[in-house]
């Protein structure tokens, strides 16, 4: 699961990394032509629109990609970077860029692009903007109030507004194409060339299909939480989903099993009841946490048993469904859930004068476990919740 | 050498989408470019003024924030270091590389010179307001669909879009 930083690639090859992605940046930029002030600028006067075809396809392409590996689980919503809203301070600071933008006719990026290939221009504007940046630094307690005020935290689109991302990813989508398609007509008024609404050539059927294939990709894309937790919510479903089970007394052996290395207990009631009292090498495991990166890794040893317990069984049912849909292998839920345990081993009554060799040989094992694992649970000291050492990616400018 | 076409706009919008996608399941971060301005000026600073830096509250401030490591020891620096050589290697293959003064019909070069030095200024300064630039704020921002980034993106484009008309001299 990505971030692949810090744990897969290690934060000096992530310096490597840095360089390589960096070349690739501005070879791009400078192919699509933003090494020219002119081009740039041309977006506000009407007669190039390169820019916006250029920034609205990369963040387009970017955002549904970005559903795409949270609809396949490859990526942990938790450990990237989400810039910070500061409303006031995006704004001000937003304007006096666009302002910028019309004087200086570069953007950052853009401005090193131009630089290196050798426009005068870009080079003084990057003076400018070392100035700039050394005004804010030594002018900070002028700007301190206006840069911290109005902080909303990190959220998304989809929570401000509270719609579904892909809804967004569509409408963005939609926008985009349409505005693609009328600033074509723009671009050839301002420049005095013949206007043709509808023009039928390859690179503009290339471009429609690609339109309506990310259209499509940006309603498929369902975060994957979202739909699998909407999938466990019909009860036919999930009663009928094929699940390994282990019987009470099964794990009530296992338990009392002092060879026992491969059984893992993963423990889905709430923090109240877990500490109260807990079954031994038993792990606190909240729904969110099967999506993490960190505490998923858990459920992947090798060569292990996971059972799933929670006080009733449907409840074990839907989460190992939806471990089992996210490719965790090795899943068993407890027959009864913990009601079922507590009832037919902790708080077991022996049957009176048993009639078969079967309920003797419950009313012997029953009773003996009864005693020992009362005894383990008492010395099992709960380890609490999966710690979350998780950080979030360092980013923004 | 003749200088060669630029990509087609679209296709080289679907790279650099794919190329910001590939950043952000890699190392969970954007791209962004103003990030290396700050390291290199604080970095500047606290070579000829170490006693400034250690007093003032803004390099306390980032110091603590970047756990006090070396600013120049920066993800963002190093992707600049790259951005300069793909550029460079860019405008080399298709024969622009060229040392020039790029600037509107109607504008002098005095003009030129003056808009590009205080349009770089203003980036200085929005850019740490923004908390980052196009690439660091609105198109990465865009990609993660954070709604800073986006009031960013609608700040930057919109206000361009208003001071445009006054300053058609420079351009047009």
């Amino acid at each position: 699961m990505g971030p692949l930083v810090p744990d897969i690639i290690s934060p000096n090859l992530n310096y490597v990394i840095a360089l390589i992605i960096g070349g690739l940046f501005g070879m791009i930029l400078e192919q699509a032509g933003f090494s020219s002030s002119r081009k740039l600028v041309g977006l506000f006067y009407g007669y190039d629109f390169t820019v916006l075809r250029v920034f609205f396809t990369a963040g387009i392409v970017a955002m549904i990609g970005v559903l795409g590996l949270f609809h396949f689980g490859l990526l942990d919503i938790n450990l990237i970077y989400i810039n910070p809203t500061y409303i006031w301070s995006a704004i001000v600071g937003g304007l006096i860029m666009g302002l910028g933008f019309v004087l200086g006719g570069y953007c950052p990026g853009t401005s090193f692009c131009a630089a290196s290939i050798g426009k005068i221009d870009a080079m003084i504007f990057i003076g400018g903007a070392f100035i700039g940046v050394l005004i804010f630094t030594e002018g900070y307690p002028i700007f301190e109030s206006l840069y911290k005020s109005a902080y909303i935290g990190t959220p998304r689109i989809s929570d401000t507004f509270n719609i579904s991302p892909n809804l967004f990813a569509f409408i963005l989508t939609l926008t985009a194409l349409i505005t693609f398609y009328f600033v074509s007509i723009i671009e050839k008024k301002v420049n005095k060339e013949e206007v043709k609404f509808i023009r039928i050539n390859k690179t503009n059927i290339i471009i429609a299909i690609s339109g309506i294939i990310l259209l499509i990709l940006s309603v498929n894309f369902i975060d994957r939480k979202t739909y699998l937790l909407r999938l466990v919510q019909d009860e036919y479903f999930v009663k009928s989903y094929p699940l390994k089970e282990m019987s009470v007394d099964e794990l009530a052996f296992r338990l009392l099993d002092k060879s026992e290395q491969r059984l893992q207990i993963i423990d889905f009631r709430n923090d109240k009841s877990y500490s109260e009292w807990s079954l031994p090498r038993s792990t606190l495991f909240t729904v969110d946490n099967l999506f993490e990166k960190e505490p998923s890794q858990f459920l992947r040893y090798r060569h292990t048993d996971n059972l799933f317990v929670a006080d009733d069984e449907m409840v074990e049912r839907k989460m190992a469904i939806v471990a089992h849909k996210m490719g965790f292998k090795n899943i068993k839920i407890l027959k009864g859930g913990l009601n079922a345990f507590k009832k037919n081993i902790l708080e077991f009554e022996p049957i009176n004068e048993p009639k078969t060799i079967d309920e003797q040989w419950l009313n012997r094992f029953r009773s003996r476990a009864k005693v020992e694992i009362l005894e383990l649970i008492k010395k099992n000291k709960p380890s609490g919740p999966v710690k979350k050492k998780q950080k979030r990616a360092l980013g923004g400018c | 050498m003749e200088e060669k076409k630029y990509m087609n706009p679209y296709l080289a919008g679907l790279l650099l989408g794919l190329l910001l996608l590939t950043t952000i399941y890699i190392t969970g971060r954007g791209l962004g470019a103003s990030g290396a301005i700050k390291s290199t000026v604080v970095a500047t600073i606290k070579f000829i003024a170490p006693d400034h830096t250690s007093n003032t509250k803004f390099y306390q401030e980032y110091s603590k924030e970047n756990e006090g490591a070396n600013p120049l020891l920066n993800w963002l620096v190093f992707e600049i270091i790259g951005v300069l050589i793909g550029a460079f290697i860019s405008g080399l293959i298709s024969g622009r590389l060229d040392l020039k003064l790029e600037k509107g019909p109607n504008s002098t070069t005095r003009m030129r010179i003056f808009g590009a030095l205080i349009g770089g200024l203003l980036w200085g300064i929005g850019s740490q307001l923004g908390r980052g630039c196009t690439s660091g704020a609105a198109l990465s921002g865009l990609a993660v669909m954070s709604t800073g980034g986006l009031l960013v993106m609608i700040s930057i484009f919109g206000g361009a879009y208003g001071f445009a008309y006054f300053l058609r001299k420079f351009w047009i």
